[in-house]
């Protein structure tokens, strides 16, 4: 059979499976559908989670972006595994204990303040937004490369399917997609990875491979793809290129960031009690640590294979994977000094940074380029990043089949985020803003329809985001760590852990740690993108990293204005003693 | 000691340990330790992309394994 009927197979089942779980677990009340009537097995929900986290991005990209980075690679792993530390310890078993729906109720609650909560309906809608605005953009490009559909047309079935399973089911049926999709995604990452592995080392757990010799030889994988990489004049691989101080605070920004995302947290609302949410933030990480220690093991691998399938092979003995993915215009070769084989070094192989490619082909067959070549560099090579994930069942010379899993696991990832986040964007405007600021008196089936029309809106607003991408979708996911990290984490923490913080003090902690990290990023990546290096950063912090600093500001002013204001209300202090109540 | 103060101290130490783990071995002190192997890993790099994540999962599970201990007992 051809791999593509297979993917289509493939992709159809699974989506039947999705609307399946949709329509079987439809939600009857607000309850229901806000925080799926906080039934959720803590194993469930920790799958939820990590299906809910791992994005498109994670899923393809991520393997690429750390074979390239090498080291500096590492701030993505801990950055995006280390904040379920955070939540886990500090954040998800108060917010669950205090019971209701939202990230905003409990601010808005706490800080025993209308003004508070709309200030955290924004910072969750900014975040939650330009997260959703690349998810969507993900969601075409999977879709169209998989199922060889204009972007655009990928755009609106993947709108169809969300819109299916999240207005209809809201919470509770996401949740369960989720399980399914956790499933059909881990899967579809760790076959190729096993086989890749086994190819390399002989080893067929990812993880040990990594660190193990090479098969047939005592050299260990590490060593050899450091000589090899150095030999090509790239940076070592296990070290980092970047300074210290900016690799600590990209990570912070990350960890920081992971805990104060809003579709996380919310996740941690749907079990029992305080406990099993604990346990639930534990379960995540477990499911999310599989794909996520898998991923640097994969990049090694891939980055080696690729060299060594590449570097000096005359263009004649490339293998199949090489041509295919340069017929769909991912991987090129420029023979710039006329030999016939294929030199790979580092540096870009032409002035432009993608590929132009002309209509004729080479006297060996390859794809001759209208780009103009680089001269300072002998690389002749380019390569995109993204494929080092969907070449790797090819690489490994394994069935159609995987292919066609792979397929359908990347769709998986992209559609389980992009639903997460529509969830908690309509949840905050149904309930936080109509219900408990603008439209208290409307019943809780009014409520609920609300909820389901603001879903189906969002959908649209992300839809037209996905289609009509703001050039800038690639830069703004700094913008949505560093953005969670400066706003909604210190005043959440705060609210758990001291009683005195007030009201005044959290609406000026959020405003500052929004406006501090919003424009230094605005200004480093778009007011003046020519002054984005270190010598202009503050401290020598790139953007990325920018977040920790907004987190800090944002403890100070908390700090120095809760010492000038008069202290919470008796109630208030009791809610915070009910929260920590085990 | 109140119940709370015990888990803010249980607090405090585990996040010592998830702060050493990725911030400590993985970033700052990583050329220091270099010279300690695992496999063909350098102690450093090793926990900045593997190791690192494991010990954050022994973190939550041993918090919520004490804490729920600490729980029991204050419930009594």
């Amino acid at each position: 059979m051809e791999a593509q009927t297979l993917t289509y197979i493939f992709v159809g089942l699974s989506f039947a499976l999705y609307i399946g779980i949709a329509i079987a677990s439809r939600a009857k009340s607000t309850n229901d559908f806000y925080v799926a009537g906080k039934g959720v097995n803590p194993v469930a929900n920790g799958m939820a989670t990590a299906a809910d986290w791992m994005s498109a991005a994670s899923f393809l990209s991520m393997a690429g972006l750390i074979a390239f980075l090498g080291r500096d690679g590492s701030v993505y792993l801990m950055g995006w595994t280390g904040g379920y530390v955070l939540l886990a310890l500090l954040l998800a078993p108060y917010l669950r204990k205090y019971g209701k729906y939202t990230v905003p109720d409990f601010i808005g609650e706490r800080y025993y303040s209308n003004v508070a909560r709309v200030v955290a309906v924004i910072c969750l809608i900014f975040i939650s937004f330009t997260y959703i605005a690349g998810q969507m953009r993900g969601v075409g490009i999977v879709f169209s490369r998989f199922l060889e559909v204009e972007i655009e047309m990928g755009v609106i079935i993947g709108m169809g399917i969300v819109f299916i399973y999240a207005v209809l089911g809201g919470m509770k049926g996401i949740t369960y997609t989720q399980v399914a999709q956790y499933c059909v995604m881990i899967f579809a990452y760790l076959v190729p990875a096993i086989f890749l592995s086994m190819m390399l080392t002989g080893n067929p757990i990812p993880q040990l491979g990594f660190g193990d010799k090479l098969l047939n030889s005592d050299i260990y994988l590490i060593d050899k793809l450091d000589k090899t990489i150095i030999d090509l004049g790239f940076s070592p691989y296990t070290e980092y290129s970047k300074s210290l101080i900016d690799i600590f605070c990209i990570t912070a920004a990350l960890m920081f960031g992971t805990a104060g995302l809003p579709h996380v947290i919310v996740r941690f609302f749907t079990v029992p009690n305080m406990q099993a949410a604990r346990r639930s933030a534990g379960y995540a990480l477990v499911f999310i640590a599989i794909l996520y220690t898998t991923a640097p093991a994969v990049a090694s691998f891939a980055r080696l294979n690729f060299i060594d399938s590449v570097q000096n092979t005359s263009y004649e003995d490339a293998p199949d994977w090489f041509k295919n993915w340069e017929n769909i215009g991912l991987i090129s070769w420029m023979d710039k000094n006329q030999d016939g084989k294929m030199q790979y070094s580092s540096g870009s192989p032409f002035v432009e940074s993608r590929p132009v490619f002309a209509d004729e082909r080479g006297s060996l067959g390859q794809r001759l380029l209208e780009n103009e070549a680089n001269t300072s560099s002998s690389n002749e090579v380019y390569l995109d990043r993204d494929i080092i994930v969907l070449a790797n069942p090819e690489i490994a010379n394994l069935p159609i089949w995987v292919i066609a899993l792979v397929a359908a696991g990347g769709l998986a990832a992209a559609l389980s985020t992009a639903a997460g986040l529509l969830l908690v964007i309509s949840s905050s405007i149904s309930h936080d803003l109509m219900k408990q600021t603008f439209m208290p008196q409307i019943t809780e089936k009014k409520e609920l329809l609300y909820a389901r029309l603001a879903a189906g809106i969002t959908i649209l607003l992300a839809g037209l985001l996905g289609i009509f991408p703001p050039a800038f979708v690639a830069q703004v996911v700094a913008f949505a760590f560093g953005l969670a990290a400066s706003t909604l984490f210190p005043v959440l923490f705060m609210g758990i852990f001291s009683k005195k913080t007030t009201k005044e003090a959290a609406i000026g902690g959020m405003l500052t740690g929004l406006v501090f990290t919003f424009s230094y990023i605005v200004f480093f990546k778009f007011i003046s993108p020519e002054l984005n290096n270190s010598d202009y950063w503050l401290l020598g912090i790139s953007p990325e990293g920018i977040g920790v600093i907004g987190m800090i500001l944002n403890f100070l002013v908390m700090l120095l204005i809760t010492k000038s204001t008069k202290s919470p209300p008796e109630s208030v202090i009791n809610l915070v003693e009910t929260i920590r109540r085990p | 000691m109140t119940f709370w103060q015990k888990n803010l101290i249980l607090l405090s130490c585990l996040l010592f340990f998830w702060f050493l783990c990725s911030f400590g071995f993985g970033i700052l002190f990583s050329d220091y330790i270099s010279f300690i192997k695992i496999g063909g890993f350098e102690i450093g790099f090793w926990f900045s992309q593997q190791g690192s994540i494991y010990v954050f999962i022994i973190l939550i599970f041993t918090y919520s394994y004490l804490v729920e201990r600490l729980e029991r007992k204050e419930k009594k």
